[in-house]
């Protein structure tokens, strides 16, 4: 209580003057948040993307609408894919903060894997669409569809690429603060790809078939 | 002074958390996985149902993800409203202020020019 009184300021917010000449704030926060503004800057991108193909929804040219392309099963499989791998690279990243090498590239095993399924899947698809003729120069809507939803698959792919580089890495040099900085990037890529997907199921495959 | 560092919440990088037992953030992720299958689940059921009223159907697609997308933020990438986190916050809010503007104003401006527009047959008759 004394405290409380001596201070007068119960919302610190007198606080911030105290601490403003304790020079830069740490590299893992300096880091985190810059990948941080990539990542909504790459959200952006995204929202381009979106805009496009909510716009050309619409234009078929006589071709095949969403209704009558997508599989609804595959599209399940694939979310769950994607989520059991998000969690499983959030305990990689519990592991790595505790220095466990054994649970660390357990888990991001489990990510590549289920990351790797998710690619199969779509990629099976994506050779399904076009053998059927409905490859994405058929209309403006398929053209719009593949951008969206391969760019999305182009970030996956980026990403297991760069879990393949950590696990190596962490293999060669062990738990240094520059690798854990990494690891960290890499959680949050991993974490945000998973928010678009939640956002390309909704709107392309559910609204596209519910339509 | 001690008393000021006491009170002193420094910044936290996103994704790192406050809580340091081990047992507690894997049940933060449990608790997030279980809200997202939850939430996932009930959009793929909602989609294909006749138990709900049909124009209802995607505005609750859309609200779901919604909700799914703050889960993710909250129990995966850690993004809360605590007073470390507050930088991470506002750059998540301009995000999403582009986000909402590149996509709402995409979709007003061409359906306003979609609405304003004559008639194909027309335009090539204009053309001949």
């Amino acid at each position: 209580m004394t405290t409380a009184v001596a201070h007068g300021d119960p919302h610190q917010v007198g606080v911030l003057a105290d601490f403003e000449h304790e020079g830069p704030a740490p590299k893992r926060i300096v880091t985190g948040f810059g990948f941080w503004i990539f990542l909504l800057s790459d959200m952006v991108m995204f929202s381009c993307f979106f805009a496009a193909y909510a716009v050309l929804l619409g234009q078929t040219a006589g071709g095949p609408s969403g209704a009558q392309l997508f599989n609804l099963n595959n599209v399940a499989i694939e979310t769950g894919c994607l989520l059991l791998s998000s969690f499983a690279c959030g305990m990689a990243s519990i592991a790595a903060e505790e220095r466990n090498f054994f649970w660390f590239q357990i888990a991001m095993a489990v990510t590549c894997v289920l990351g790797l399924a998710f690619l199969w899947i779509e990629f099976h698809e994506f050779a399904d669409l076009v053998a059927r003729g409905a490859g994405p120069s058929r209309s403006a809507f398929l053209s719009a569809f593949f951008t969206l939803v391969g760019c999305h698959g182009g970030h996956v792919s980026a990403g297991i690429l760069w879990l393949l580089t950590m696990m190596a890495q962490v293999y060669a040099k062990g738990f240094r603060a520059d690798i854990q900085r990494r690891i960290l990037c890499f959680a949050l890529f991993w974490h945000a790809l998973d928010i678009i997907w939640v956002a390309v199921f909704s709107v392309v495959y559910l609204l596209g078939s519910a339509a | 002074m001690s008393d000021v560092e006491l009170h002193h919440q420094p910044d936290l990088a996103p994704g790192d958390e406050e809580t340091t037992s081990v047992r507690l953030r894997v049940l933060g992720y449990l608790v997030g996985l279980g809200l997202a299958i939850l939430l996932t689940a009930t959009s793929f059921f909602i989609a294909g149902t006749d138990l709900v009223w049909q124009p209802s159907i995607p505005v609750a697609i859309i609200v779901l993800a919604i909700a799914q997308m703050g889960v993710h933020l909250v129990f995966f990438l850690h993004i809360t409203t605590g007073a470390d986190n507050t930088n991470n916050v506002m750059a998540l809010a301009f995000g999403l202020l582009i986000v909402f503007l590149v996509i709402g104003g995409s979709l007003w401006i061409m359906a306003n020019l979609n609405h304003n527009m004559m008639p194909m047959d027309q335009l090539m008759q204009m053309q001949r």
